[in-house]
């Protein structure tokens, strides 16, 4: 009995951690709620002068130099290694708890061991993530100081909580990792998932911290256009970019943080000895690919979601971001997903032999494979590549004569929804390989869902074609939204559909995890490296779109590295970066497998 | 051991793939520096010159070709002259203004004054304009300048240029003019003399032959493709011949009228 009064209670705990990650936060300094507006209004009445000063007009002195190194450079791959390793622990711990739960209710051990081996390697990243974002400080400090005490000025008080979470952060990792085989049993696992919960509602406000940071950059509120701060941190916080870069960066963390753990499964596969070592790492890095592919399928909606609001934000930002030098960046973006999506794609075909059944879908995939390929180079295809004068002389004009009218908007609209589409049909096909439905109406069914996918993907042609070169310009990005809808009832539908029709299904013959062929492991790593330099970019780019302004339009960047890199160079340093990034991760995994070796040092020790 | 290596082997092939895809895959392309603010002497400057000026700031550092384009993101300039008097009796009009010249500049400084149908923000009802204040912020317009757009406004559309330059801007900021302190010229071959067009063009007198023989160019060219070749010698190569050979300062050497007679002139050669 007092078990189960115990399991309540910390089922109710557990929900009502659970409610107070998505209450909005109610912390002192940060609230717009009736103390800060009492505040306002009071300030309105009696101060008319902001105690904060404008933003400082720098000239180059006051950016200072040390021991020849490039401030800009040291700062950018600081920051850009921090990012990839915060995604990475950030990310790992959300399906840590997923899993965790699902073993919890299933009860099936194997869950449990992969969850744990999950968080053993996040938590020498996590020491990592710190070191790095230490050096990411001193760089800021060191070459930009102006930059820093203009941002602490405004943002102190969230800064204060950042440490404090970073605390908190860390205590909560450090029990739910190494209370992990103390806190097993009915009620210790309620305890320790609860554990769990809260490290990610910790992680998880750090970074929505973080991000206000450098969305204010790009799009900065509470401030004059002077850059004088009228003294109300949650309007700082709360800009017009913070939200749109709070949802892309939580989704593609989740993708990031399969991909990375998918690339260990894949080395621990190739390295393993017997057939049950291959089976286990078989399994971790399909579970793996399958959390990436479910981050990267909603990745690309909340992106567009993310330009749009940068066009609302400032249609010139928009215009710097898509139709400039930046436009071409867009163009190396596509071959970085088109490798993604072929990549899991690819995962997920190879996966197919692991069942006798999936033998009888080999057929179809080189169906998916064109559609994949044909969607990849549409996406690829640029159109509108002018900024100012001088880019669309070195350009050589602004549209390619042929090619041009696959580069517009909803031409790649239609492209990733087809990819995505595709993408979701092999994982059907790989879900149904090893079963055989059992209820009477399965003709009907499938039917169902060829009509549904018939009917979705002549929708999406349509709207594309309709809105891409029948409507004015302004209107050709009104396609999105209803093409996206499309996709997502789609996945909806079939998903239900075929969980209905193979519920109670029979197995062709046991699944044979490990029998997949090396090169699948491959995939993985593709994955993985392709994400990682995809992220290089992406920071790259949201970084430079703010040009040469610290704060856009109110702090301006007179320092010798306020121009924009060419994109060569660019993608030099990300390159350089990866590989340093790449090397710490092999250095995590390293750190994993001895942790868990043991020499025999007979003779060594006093008997 | 060798398991590891290949793993190591093929991530860095991996990467050495992307970048070098971003490095010869696609044009290498050096992004303009950050503007610049140069002082200028206003006092000594020619009308003529006050229009070339607004020209290079509406093409350059105002930005405004980023939307006022045929792309349709915002209405066309062409456009306001003869719309002014309807848009300023119109019932939605917000602003101050009375006549072109106020009009053109309120535009500027207060788009929102009056929003062109269909042009608005998304779900303003064409209330707010999504065009910036190009006074301020990134794109930060001086005075001088703000001036030197309407002049050129006026000048392109036809209408009397009523904008007078400003002889007290001694500290005004604006950007450099390398157009010589000279008498813009009447005559085309003595503008394509002047600039050197014969070294490498079959033109008047002079036989180059690095560049398109230009005796009758007139006849498949028109005049805006010869404006554009003049000012932009790179965005469309002619068969047969190499880019990056003819200077592309030509806009801000020339004069606004040099420009306008001798793509006038060349089109007439049939």
């Amino acid at each position: 009995m007092r078990p189960r009064l115990l399991s309540r209670m910390s089922g109710a705990l557990l929900v009502l951690f659970l409610g107070l990650f998505f209450v909005p936060m109610e912390l002192p300094g940060l609230d717009s709620g009736t103390a800060f507006a009492a505040e306002a209004v009071a300030a309105d009445a009696v101060v008319e002068v902001s105690p904060y000063q404008p933003a400082p007009n720098l000239v180059e002195k006051d950016y200072p130099t040390f021991l020849g190194f490039n401030g800009r450079i040291f700062v950018w791959i600081a920051a850009q290694l921090h990012l990839w390793f915060a995604a990475f622990v950030l990310a790992v711990p959300i399906f840590v708890f997923i899993i965790e739960a699902i073993g919890m209710k299933t009860r099936d051990k194997r869950y449990d061991n992969m969850a744990y081996e999950f968080i053993k390697v996040s938590l020498t990243a996590y020491s990592l993530t710190a070191i790095v974002g230490g050096l990411m400080t001193l760089g800021l400090l060191v070459f930009y100081p102006h930059v820093m005490a203009y941002m602490t000025s405004i943002f102190k008080e969230t800064m204060i909580f950042y440490a404090l979470l970073f605390f908190a952060e860390s205590a909560c990792l450090y029990i739910y990792y190494y209370g992990w085989h103390w806190l097993q049993g009915p009620f210790r696992k309620w305890v320790h998932l609860t554990i769990g919960l809260l490290l990610n509602a910790v992680g998880t406000v750090l970074m929505l911290l973080a991000n206000s940071w450098l969305t204010f950059m790009m799009s900065p509120a509470g401030v004059d256009s002077a850059g004088v701060f009228n003294g109300q941190v949650w309007d700082a916080m709360h800009n017009f970019l913070w939200n749109p870069i709070n949802l892309h960066r939580f989704v593609a963390n989740i993708a990031y943080g399969g991909s990375i753990i998918g690339a260990y499964a894949a080395y621990k596969f190739l390295s393993a000895r017997t057939p049950q070592e291959k089976a286990h790492y078989d399994w971790m890095g399909y579970n793996a690919n399958f959390v990436a592919i479910a981050g990267l399928l909603p990745l690309p909606f909340a992106g567009y979601y993310l330009v749009a609001e940068i066009y609302a934000y400032s249609q010139q930002m928009g215009i710097t971001l898509m139709g400039g030098i930046f436009a071409w960046l867009f163009i190396i973006q596509a071959v970085l997903i088109g490798t993604l999506f072929l990549s899991a794609n690819y995962y997920l075909w190879c996966g197919l032999g692991r069942s006798e059944g999936g033998i009888r879908y080999y057929k179809y995939m080189k169906y998916l494979g064109f559609a994949l390929v044909a969607a990849f180079l549409v996406w690829f295809t640029p159109h509108t590549l002018v900024l100012s004068n001088e880019e669309l002389k070195a350009l050589g004009g602004p549209y390619h004569k042929y090619l041009g009218p696959l580069g517009i908007m909803p031409a790649k609209n239609t492209a990733v929804n087809i990819m995505i589409l595709m993408t979701y049909l092999s994982f059907l096909y790989y879900r149904r390989a090893n079963k055989i439905a059992t209820v009477n109406w399965v003709k009907a069914g499938n039917t169902a869902q060829i009509a549904l996918f018939t009917m979705a993907i002549a929708n999406i042609f349509f709207l594309g074609i309709y809105h891409g070169y029948f409507t004015n310009t302004v209107y050709k990005v009104a396609a999105s939204i209803p093409q996206v809808l499309t996709t997502l009832t789609v996945i909806v539908m079939s998903t239900v559909i075929d969980s209905m029709i193979y519920k109670n299904s029979t197995e062709v013959a046991p699944q044979r995890w490990g029998r997949v062929p090396p090169r699948s492991q491959y995939a993985l790593f593709l994955l993985a490296v392709s994400f990682t330099w995809l992220m290089g970019l992406m920071g790259y780019i949201r970084s430079g779109i703010r040009q040469h302004w610290h704060v856009v339009d109110v702090f301006r960047d007179n320092s010798p590295d306020a121009f924009t890199p060419s994109l060569g160079y660019a993608t030099n340093v990300i390159s350089v970066a990866t590989i340093m990034f790449m090397a710490m991760v092999i250095f995590v995994f390293w750190l994993a497998q001895i942790s868990g070796q043991k020499t025999d040092a007979a003779g060594f020790w006093k008997e | 051991m060798k398991q590891f290596l290949a793993v190591i082997g093929f991530s860095l092939l991996t990467i050495a793939g992307f970048a070098g895809f971003s490095n010869y895959g696609i044009p290498r392309i050096e992004p303009a520096p950050p503007p610049v603010q140069e002082k200028i002497d206003l006092s000594a400057m020619t009308m003529d010159q006050f229009i070339s000026l607004g020209e290079r700031v509406l093409n350059g550092k105002g930005t405004c070709k980023l939307c006022h384009n045929e792309l349709g993101r915002a209405p066309l300039l062409e456009q306001i002259i003869p719309n002014t008097e309807k848009r300023l009796a119109d019932a939605k009009y917000k602003g101050e203004a009375h006549d072109l010249e106020g009009y053109i500049l309120e535009s500027m400084v207060n788009p929102s004054a009056y929003v062109v149908a269909g042009f608005g923000k998304s779900g303003s009802n064409d209330t707010v304009s999504p065009m910036p204040d190009v006074s301020g912020g990134s794109i930060g317009l001086t005075e001088p300048e703000l001036l030197a757009v309407i002049a050129y406004l006026q000048d392109s559309g036809g209408a009397e240029v009523t904008v007078e330059i400003p002889t007290d801007a001694g500290d005004a900021a604006a950007e450099e003019v390398t157009a010589e302190e000279r008498e813009p010229l009447e005559d085309p071959l003595e503008i394509a003399a002047e600039f050197g067009c014969g070294a490498c063009h079959i033109i008047g007198e002079d036989e180059g032959d690095i560049g398109p023989d230009l005796t009758k160019i007139g006849a498949t060219r028109d005049r805006d493709y010869l404006r554009r070749a003049i000012l932009y010698p790179n965005a469309e190569i002619a068969e047969g011949f190499e880019a990056d050979i003819m200077p592309d300062d030509l806009g801000d050497t020339m004069f606004a009228v040099e420009v306008e007679r001798l793509a006038e002139y060349l089109a007439s050669l049939k």
